[in-house]
């Protein structure tokens, strides 16, 4: 039979190393979960503790438990109602007096109790003595010093959790003074007549948040059919306490604990008098001051951006097999390309073959293709997160973003989505937001960042800026940046005044003391973070993409004319190779197994081949040497090849355009052509937009095929460039409200599922995707009416 | 006077937190309440948010909220 399992809540302020400890105490055996309907994540692990299996969960960093804040309500609910066997408090020793404020709530709770006296050796540093025995003896719990970066003390924070669990000690309730506790037990008799509530806290609990005016506690027992007598006591109660303390009764209750922890403080510490100035207090000086302070961000917020888009993107330091190099996100692609081939070759029905090669896997390669970048970020991120450096560059930036409705620590998800105007990506910059503790400021951060200009808009600028600004390419992107954050700070303030109203929270943020992050912790959470987004992206986005693969498949358009052309060109080249050695393959049953081999194999040596194969080998190194310029002995059938080879590119690239024209998603850009065409787009334009919905990447390739330039890929945006560029209809105005609308239309799919998790609704995905859209429509219809003019 | 009338470096105790109950709770869970004592470490670079030093750490809060903290200069 299998042992009971003891469950552990895990407790504490932020920054008091709480997941340090837990990530210590659990190691790689962690999952994460969200709580329905909310947003806050915890993570739960299982462990060992000297025989005994117990179950950790590490909730939220709270300073309170209030019902203020999600995290708090989360930790609030878990507690009374999952009723762990033992609440683990995790205190930052260094800052016990704010951290025993807390411990003072969680005592109410009646549940047996640990302490885990985090950072320890801070506290050493900082001067102060804690006298452990004294400090259990007043709580009623064990407390254990700890260094929970270095794993110290976690055998005997080990044995004091089992110990407790196994005596079920309960550790003492907080003593109020008398102006209190004479009130309480006429309030706890009232109560305790009424129905349980969820959880069955004590009475006692109860009791103090109805004096705390705890708006869920109110809610759940008004519903009570005592609450006439609870109301009278709890009327009376709240009377007797504001004349005694002269303040209401919440202020009353929250400032009687903080004398509790300040009598702890009292008794159980020592403060050395020739305590040093913290390091940290130092640093501050330099990083937080007036002039150095913005520099210092720039700066770091810089070497960001080139380590992670470098070490994923740009740098190629993956060895490949055949000796070359290429980057994380490189290796991906080319995985996925050579699936894409090798399911090409092996899949006979073209419906099928397009099902897969297009549908499935490049959907799920476009997705895979983010997870290097998204990783990296993180890792990043969560090294300056844990080192305390974000709370600084909340408190530099605070003031600016405050203007417009968000605050300080939106700089960070508006710079990871683009914000530099040198690429970046949305995905993370929305999930960056998630430091923002303030719902609406969250919100809002989430809604803008979008707008930046992410590395996979930089393509389709690239080639509009060459085919039309080729003169001012420089000052164009400069413009396209200034734009970009026009838009996303435009709409910051729109929004904070319209839909998501209301006053700015308070802004109060703990400025923790600086630590070296562990390379541990961050490497746990980084993976969290990571594979989150690849099962949740994978799985809504695979979808999406077969639905956009559809639309732009079906239905078939007959295009047999083109085919019949093809099989024509075929005929002509066939019989411009009669008379020479290379007539056997390229023969009517052979010419197609040739081209593949030519596409597929070109120039592989291989010695041991007879026969047809050894002519096709033949031929692909004489074709190399006449692409190169080189003379070659049968150069009239190379140079009938190639132009055969044109021809039939010329006319696939025509059958593609066709079918695509006359898709579903093709239709519907004709469709919507009378309203496009004020901001200047035709169909083409519309069916590349609909298909940059699944990634902006798919901009370019879609507009080459509509142009029936085959599938542009980003190295060779050259010819849709040229053929743009001597297109008539094509203009100045025509192209920038092109540029403005690519920037500031619907986020990608990828960063709208990224926006739904985030925030808990689709509805705000689908808010996002359209808002966005209309507004780029409005603006490029303003540049093109206006542009067309001049 | 309130804490967004202090200078930089100086101390003074808290007397009294005006303000609706949300925020009031909020400063009083970080530790702000009646007899604290706070010093201004540094204004941020545009002169909001405030960095104050309380019971032994670090805490940032912008103007508007320093401005419902009435305090008294410390001896």
């Amino acid at each position: 039979m299998k042992r009971p399992e003891y469950k552990i809540a895990v407790v504490g302020n932020p920054n008091s190393g709480k997941t340090c400890l837990f990530n210590g105490l659990t190691g790689a055996s962690q999952h994460v979960g969200n709580y329905p309907g909310v947003t806050v994540e915890f993570v739960s692990g299982e462990s060992d503790f000297h025989g005994e299996t117990v179950v950790i969960t590490d909730l939220p960093g709270i300073y309170s438990m209030t019902a203020y804040s999600q995290e708090e309500i989360v930790s609030r609910d878990h507690i009374l109602l999952q009723r762990p066997d033992l609440i683990l408090n995790v205190v930052d020793a260094s800052n016990l007096e704010r951290n025993l404020y807390l411990t003072a709530q969680l005592v109410e709770l009646n549940i047996p109790m640990v302490i885990a006296l985090n950072m320890i050796d801070v506290a050493d540093r900082k001067g102060i003595a804690i006298d452990c025995a004294v400090l259990s003896s007043i709580i009623g719990a064990e407390a254990v010093p700890t260094i929970a970066s270095r794993k110290q003390g976690f055998d005997e924070l080990k044995n004091a959790c089992i110990r407790t669990i196994r005596a079920k000690k309960l550790p003492h309730p907080t003593e109020f003074p008398h102006e209190l506790e004479s009130v309480l037990p006429e309030l706890e008799k009232a109560i305790s007549g009424m129905k349980a509530i969820a959880g069955d806290p004590p009475a006692r609990w109860t009791a103090l948040k109805l004096l705390e005016d705890d708006q869920l506690v109110l809610e759940v027992v008004r519903q009570d059919n005592q609450w006439e007598n609870i109301s009278k006591a709890l009327q009376k109660a709240k009377h007797q306490i504001e004349q005694h303390s002269h303040e209401d009764s919440p202020t009353a209750v929250a400032e009687s604990r903080h004398a509790f922890a300040a009598g702890v403080i009292y008794t159980a510490t020592q403060m050395s008098e020739n305590a040093r100035l913290m390091l940290s207090d130092r640093l501050d000086r330099f990083v937080c001051n007036r002039f150095l302070g913005p520099i210092i961000l720039c700066a770091v917020v810089y070497s960001l951006f080139i380590f992670v888009f470098q070490i994923s993107r740009e740098i190629n330091w993956i060895p490949l097999f055949n000796g070359a190099r290429t980057s994380p996100t490189g290796l991906l692609e080319l995985f996925f390309a050579g699936l894409n081939r090798f399911a090409g070759n092996v899949i006979e029905l073209p419906w099928l073959k397009s099902l897969v090669c297009d549908g499935i896997i490049s959907g799920v390669g476009s997705v895979m293709s983010f997870v290097p970048l998204i990783f990296f970020m993180f890792l990043f991120i969560s090294a300056l997160e844990d080192s305390g450096y974000i709370a600084r560059v909340a408190f530099i930036m605070d003031r600016l973003l405050k203007t417009f409705g968000l605050q300080g620590k939106s700089i960070l998800a508006m710079l990871i989505s683009g914000g530099l105007g040198a690429g970046g990506c949305a995905v993370p910059g929305v999930m960056a937001a998630r430091t923002l503790r303030e719902e609406k400021d969250r919100l809002i951060t989430i809604l803008v960042a979008p707008f930046m200009n992410c590395g996979a808009k930089m393509p389709v600028y690239a080639m509009l800026i060459a085919a039309f600004f080729a003169s001012a390419q420089g000052a164009m992107m400069f413009l396209l940046w200034m734009i970009s954050w026009a838009f996303a700070l435009g709409s910051a303030w729109v929004l904070r005044k319209t839909i998501i109203r209301g006053e700015q929270t308070p802004f109060v943020m703990e400025l923790p003391v600086y630590h070296l992050p562990t390379l541990n912790g961050v490497l746990i959470d980084t993976w969290n973070r990571t594979y989150m987004y690849i099962k949740k992206a994978a799985t809504v986005i695979l979808a999406v993409n077969l639905i956009l693969w559809a639309l732009m498949y079906y239905p078939r358009y007959d295009v047999s004319p083109l085919e019949d052309s093809v099989k024509t060109a075929g005929n002509l080249f066939t019989s411009h190779t009669q008379s020479t050695p290379y007539a056997a393959i390229f023969t009517a049953d052979e010419l197609e197994k040739t081209v593949a081999f030519l596409k597929n194999h070109p120039i592989q040596i291989k010695k041991s081949v007879e026969g047809l194969p050894k002519t096709r080998q033949n031929f692909a190194l004489e074709l190399e040497s006449y692409k190169r310029g080189d003379k070659v002995v049968n150069e009239a059938v190379a140079k009938a090849y190639v132009a055969y080879q044109e021809k039939i590119t010329v006319l696939n690239n025509q059958a593609a355009q066709q079918q695509l024209r006359h898709s579903f998603a093709g239709m519907a850009g004709t469709f919507l052509t009378p309203v496009t065409s004020l901001a200047g787009f035709d169909w083409k334009e519309n069916i590349a937009l609909v298909g940059g919905l699944a990634a902006k990447e798919v901009v370019l390739g879609t507009l080459g095929t509509a142009y029936a330039m085959g599938e542009s890929s980003e190295g060779d945006s050259s010819s849709i460039s040229q053929r743009l560029a001597e297109d008539p209809g094509w203009g100045r105005a025509r192209a920038f409200a092109m540029l403005v609308f690519v920037m500031a239309y619907a986020p990608c799919l990828v960063t709208l599922v990224t926006i739904k998790k985030e925030t808990g609704k689709w509805r705000w995905a689908i808010f996002s995707a359209v808002y966005s859209t209309v507004l780029a429509f409005i603006a490029a219809v303003l540049i093109y009416q206006i542009g067309s003019i001049f | 006077m309130t804490l967004a009338d202090m200078e930089e470096g100086s101390n003074a105790v808290v007397v009294r937190i005006k303000g609706d109950s949300a925020i009031k709770r909020r400063l009083m869970d970080m530790g702000i309440t009646r007899g604290a004592v706070i010093k201004v470490e540094r204004y941020a670079p545009l002169y909001d948010p405030i960095a104050i030093k309380v019971k032994g750490y670090s805490l940032a809060l912008r103007v508007a909220e320093g401005q419902m903290i009435e305090v008294e200069m410390a001896k």
